[in-house]
């Protein structure tokens, strides 16, 4: 199959519109615009509906009008954006909408700068709205899970009536590698539940208004019994060379990359050295980060974050193996090189290695830009 | 003076259809309404129920509620219902509409939905000019609530909120929403109407349907905004409510159409819907059809030569930094190879400094991030700086310069300096510096086909004038580096 080269924030949409999405409802921001401009482009070629809105809670609130009416609908943003929508996704996954939502990372909290960051994973994965409620986050990390993950998003969403957010960081957004679509296109179905202007679908309502205390619990068991499920037969994760790892490196995103450079030099230096990259974050690869304690001396999480998903590794973890963790934030990417010489360290420690790993040139802990 | 009983009277008005026949989706007491005796929103339901049933557009209708008294609009209408967050219905009418164009969307707000928290939401539906149809219920109180103040509570009101009564110093004055919107060129049909007498009610009975006619006929924009009584924030009885909105609210909002384009917009006509494509059409639109992509050149690639190139493109903003990088990958692409293009972004401005990474190889790449490049092309001495420590030994870098700086040769270091930018002055455009650069770089790596740097140009440059200037470019920056090695040999 021929591959073309395309940048992440492209092959979104172009996989939206075949997975038989036909509206995007969006706000410019930097590193997330071009999935905006390209909707712009395509979607009114193909069926579908753009509309620039006012603001980002405008547009979580036209996804949530869109899904009502039963229509594969997207946005995108990056972090102050989704800041402005969460309170929309609350309401979204309270009325049991389906939607997807593309968070291209930026740097910092406020307006910090449009450097690469990893600082959205709290309130993405966590959820930063109100209420028991979860999105399914998913992380891609090259151009083709761009395009691959957004069509699996589309399923999700709908098999789980909830947003689903694809989160990447502006790397992958920004960067341009060969890509392939599917060559048989989705067609949009109308959901039953749908309020759809229609005899049929009169009787519908679309409402996360529940007043009576035990029905409202019994819509909260539900929701919580749909992650449960989503839990069980959704998470994903990349192992790579982790059958006979000593060190665990775990990373998602752009890091995941990094991190498979970074074993790839240090097994050439001895060092048993293995990938775990979780792509969906939530629900998040519990089970084989479980299953890889009985065999790895340690696990070491590389963010570029202040310390957001190794949270999340420590819980599944509990306690049974150490967890280090590393990070650059600001717009800063942790190099091959800076991450291999904190390998190197825990593996002295931990009697694993004798040698040094290579000097770390000042220009090679570099900043992006 | 009269001997007539209840039961001479003829109902001439009946349950409308498009109100449930019993109200099970309330907890209790389903034959009646929540709603306060005397309360604005019982009158204008029955009102808009009524326009349904006549319309003949019940199936049609979706009613997108509000957060406030009239958040039960499911609980009575017999239509299709949505729910909105306090403020957004405009937002969420918007995308019902646009999706499902042959629905009627009628939006359902009181005065702190739509004019405190929703107000950048209706004002832009209406600039856009939606093609829905809003009734907004203003009372001047969040009633739901417990009787707040609203944007529209009158000066003086004593309020919850405003236990002194509203001062125009502290909250500012009664926002006109109809005035505002009016200023607006998209909207077709805008009047504020009341509930201070029968009169006034059938007048605003008479709007109500006009608002939802317009949808019908295809028009765009129409809100009607009820001036409503609400007895018990107020404080007052029934009677004494519907007297009030007659004789102070109405000195504050004075009833009348606002905007009215209706005669203009059915003479300029209808738009035509675009015809959606098939799903066969569509990866042919998005330029991913893989019958409209290119075979590619792989066949022409040396064979064994291990590929692994790793490279940092540095310069100004304007220099084609990027444009050089994409090349690149696209030549390796062309020729079978993994790669890789990882632009600098930033603020879309020119003039500062950009760069890029690029890989090129023949095993998938890891890591498209180039920390440590094995060949760096430095477009000016800055960029040369920032970078040429990075180099790995062995790796090379080219730099546009008269002369390699003496201070960043190194043992390991190889280094090709040319005036690059002044060659492509003389080959018509120093823009071209960027090609003649990558020329040498080719020349300096030699894996990728020529064929596939040929196929890579007319992809990414779709002008001829810049084609032609390129090509001879590229031709010039491979001889430059050719004619170089000749010079170290005769030397």
């Amino acid at each position: 199959m021929r591959k073309q080269l395309m940048k992440g924030n492209e092959a979104i949409v172009k996989s939206a519109i075949l997975a038989g999405c036909r509206a995007f409802y969006g706000y410019p921001i930097t590193p997330a615009s071009e999935i905006a401009e390209a909707a712009a482009l395509y979607m009114p070629q193909t069926g579908g509906v753009y509309v620039q809105a006012e603001s980002e809670v405008a547009s979580i609130n036209m996804l949530y009008g869109a899904a009502s009416a039963g229509v594969r609908a997207m946005t995108a943003s990056s972090g102050p954006g989704i800041s402005l929508m969460q309170e929309g996704i609350s309401y979204m996954a309270g009325a049991e909408l389906p939607c997807v939502i593309a968070d291209i990372m930026r740097g910092g909290p406020g307006l910090g700068n449009i450097g690469a960051e990893q600082g959205d994973y709290h309130q993405v994965v966590k959820g930063g709205g109100h209420g028991n409620y979860r999105t399914i986050v998913l992380a891609p990390h090259s151009v083709q899970e761009m395009a691959d993950l957004t069509s699996l998003a589309f399923d999700l969403a709908d098999r789980y009536r909830n947003p689903v957010v694809v989160l990447a960081d502006g790397f992958i957004g920004q960067m341009m590698e060969p890509v392939e679509f599917p060559q048989a296109a989705t067609a949009p179905h109308l959901p039953p539940w749908a309020v759809a202007g229609t005899a049929a679908s009169r009787r519908n309502l679309i409402t996360s208004l529940e007043l009576d205390f035990d029905r409202m619990e019994k819509l909260q068991l539900k929701l919580e019994a749909k992650y449960k499920a989503a839990a069980e037969r959704e998470t994903r994760a990349e192992e790579w060379q982790t059958a006979d790892a000593d060190i665990v490196l775990v990373g998602y995103g752009i890091m995941g990359r990094i991190l498979k450079a970074v074993t790839t030099e240090a097994r050439a230096a001895g060092l048993k050295v293995g990938v775990l990259r979780p792509i969906t974050l939530y629900p998040f690869p519990e089970a084989a980060l479980q299953r890889l304690a009985k065999t790895a001396r340690l696990f070491a999480v590389v963010e570029m974050s202040n310390g957001q998903m190794v949270e999340d590794v420590k819980l599944a973890l509990n306690g049974s193996r150490p967890v280090e963790f590393y990070s650059r934030v600001g717009g800063n990417v942790p190099s091959q090189a800076e991450v291999l010489k904190f390998v190197y360290e825990l593996a002295r420690r931990e009697g694993l290695a004798k040698g040094a790993a290579r000097p770390v040139a000042e220009e090679e802990r570099m900043a992006h830009v | 003076m009269s001997n007539e009983t209840v039961q001479d009277y003829v109902v001439a008005h009946g349950r409308a259809k498009s109100f449930y026949e019993r109200f099970e989706r309330k907890d209790e007491l389903q034959h009646q309404t929540h709603f306060c005796p005397g309360c604005g929103h019982g009158t204008v339901h029955k009102m808009l129920a009524r326009v349904i049933d006549e319309l003949g557009i019940q199936d049609r209708t979706i009613l997108v509620g509000p957060v406030g008294c009239g958040v039960f609009t499911y609980y009575y209408f017999d239509v299709g219902n949505i729910s909105a967050a306090h403020g957004r219905a405009p937002a969420v009418a918007t995308a019902v509409k646009r999706s499902r164009p042959g629905s009627i969307v009628i939006g359902y707000q009181g005065d702190g939905d739509l004019s405190a928290i929703g107000s950048a939401e209706i004002l832009h539906a209406a600039n856009r000019g939606e093609h829905v149809s809003l009734i907004f219920i203003n009372n001047a109180v969040y009633s739901m609530t417990g009787g707040q103040a609203a944007p529209t509570t009158l000066l003086g009101q004593k309020t919850t909120t405003t236990p002194f009564g509203r001062s125009a110093a502290n909250e500012g004055y009664p926002m006109h929403v109809c005035e505002l919107l009016a200023t607006l060129d998209a909207p077709v049909y805008i009047e504020r109407v009341g509930l201070g007498d029968n009169r006034q009610a059938m007048q605003a009975s008479r709007a109500i349907r006009r608002a939802i006619e317009n949808q019908v006929n295809g028009l765009g924009f129409s809100l009607i905004e009820v001036l409503a009584p609400c007895p018990t924030i107020w404080k007052k009885t029934p009677v004494e409510a519907q007297r009030w909105v007659r004789d102070e609210m109405e000195k504050v909002y004075p009833l009348g159409v606002y905007c009215d384009r209706t005669k203009a917009r059915m003479e300029a006509g209808l738009t035509q819907p675009a015809v959606a494509p098939t799903l066969d059409q569509l990866p042919g639109i998005l330029g991913v059809a893989e019958a409209d992509l290119p075979e590619g050149n792989a066949a022409a690639l040396v064979a064994d030569k291990p590929v692994d190139l790793q490279v940092r493109v540095a310069g100004f903003g304007g220099q084609g930094v990027l444009l050089l990088g994409e090349v690149l990958a696209e030549a390796g692409l062309d020729a079978g190879l993994d790669v890789s293009w990882l632009p600098s972004y930033g603020p879309e401005m020119r003039s500062g400094t950009s760069n890029c990474h690029v890989r090129l190889s023949r095993k998938p790449i890891d890591s498209p991030l180039v920390a440590a490049p094995n060949l760096l092309v430095a477009m000016n001495e800055p960029s040369l700086r920032k970078f040429d420590r990075a180099v790995r030994d062995g790796g090379w870098v080219i730099y546009d310069g008269d002369e390699f700086p003496a201070d960043c040769v190194r043992e390991g270091l190889h280094t090709f300096a040319a005036p690059f930018t002044r060659i492509a002055d003389e080959l018509g455009n120093k823009r071209a510096a960027n090609m003649v650069m990558l020329g040498s770089l080719l020349e300096i790596a030699s894996v990728l086909p020529e064929a596939s740097v040929a196929a890579a140009l007319h992809r990414m440059v779709k002008n001829p004038r810049w084609m032609e200037l390129d090509e001879r470019a590229i031709a010039r920056g491979r001889e430059l580096y050719r004619a170089s090695l000749k010079e170290m040999v005769s030397a």
